[in-house]
């Protein structure tokens, strides 16, 4: 049990808290969202431990970039592919969350357009990577496409469909989530939430940087 | 007098009307039931069991990692 650190235990301790609580605990009744508003702690968080988890790739890019140590490229690779199995988790829930309450499986919102191009910038990423065969300019190459991936994700998701409509709370002149929780309560579980989700990230992150680091060690002996 | 009655009458059915769209459908009878808490004991046990399988590979990833220390030595 040396393995078991204190975050790794937080990680599920806070998640097993968002799902108890996160299902018992009383909600904002609201016209169209109904019960469905619990997917904040769910759906939601899974994207703010996305941006957490690509915003290590792009700190370890940079620290490679500076003193070109190859522990950081390895960081770097496999949180983006972490931080990929999020948005993807994070597109797919929200996609059924949309059919349910706006009525299609996708639609034409910003948010939601500048989520799947935030994606493709990462898939284009993974394929940079596989298409540079030498070790050392792959690193390099792929840590300098990864500062701008990460700053047009930010844009796509962050920026741009704050500045036009968006079906999106927080967008477009909707109240963020935070004006519909007036009572708190959610507040309470959707913070732990991405806590909880985030640590759990970055432990199969660090699983990941292990297992790679691993098979490194046994290639070069 | 009986344009006055419609107009009451209309103002009756908007307020019903009013009182409908008020009415938000909450899964209060879900929870009262209790049938909820399968839900989330079902939840749990998942993430139980994804937690487990997470510490697994965490300790055989950690035993492998000594094994090839060993090896290099």
């Amino acid at each position: 049990m040396a393995n078991l650190k204190w975050w790794k235990i937080a990680a599920i301790v806070l998640v097993l808290y968002t799902i108890i609580a996160g299902f018992l605990m009383p909600v904002p009744t609201l016209p169209i969202l109904h019960e469905s508003i619990r997917n904040l702690y769910f759906h939601v968080t899974m994207w703010f431990a996305m941006i957490i988890i690509l915003a290590v790739s792009v700190v370890h890019g940079v620290k490679f970039l500076n003193k070109g140590q190859r522990y950081n490229d390895i960081v770097s690779s496999e949180a983006a592919k972490v931080g990929i199995l999020l948005g993807i988790l994070g597109t797919t829930t929200g996609s059924l969350w949309a059919n349910n309450t706006w009525g299609a499986w996708w639609v034409n919102d910003p948010k939601l357009n500048g989520a799947a191009i935030s994606l493709l910038f990462y898939f284009a990423y993974l394929i940079l990577r596989s298409a540079l065969p030498d070790e050392d300019k792959r690193a390099r190459v792929s840590a300098i496409y990864n500062i701008f991936a990460f700053t047009m994700m930010l844009v796509f998701i962050g920026v741009l469909p704050r500045m036009t409509d968006s079906l999106h709370p927080g967008n477009g002149g909707n109240p963020g989530f935070g004006g519909y929780d007036l009572d708190g309560n959610m507040k309470m579980i959707f913070y732990p939430a991405i806590i909880g989700w985030s640590l759990l990230a970055v432990w199969i992150l660090s699983l990941r940087v292990g297992f790679k680091v691993l098979v490194e060690k046994i290639q070069n002996n | 007098m009986k344009k006055n009655i419609l107009l009451l009458f209309f103002a009756l059915l908007a307020a019903i009307a009013e009182g409908f769209a008020q009415n938000v459908e909450m899964a209060d009878g879900l929870r009262s039931s209790g049938k909820i808490y399968v839900v989330v004991g079902v939840l749990c046990i998942i993430f139980i069991g994804i937690v487990v399988y997470l510490i697994n590979l965490d300790r055989k990833l950690a035993q492998l990692k000594k094994e090839v220390e060993q090896l290099k030595n």
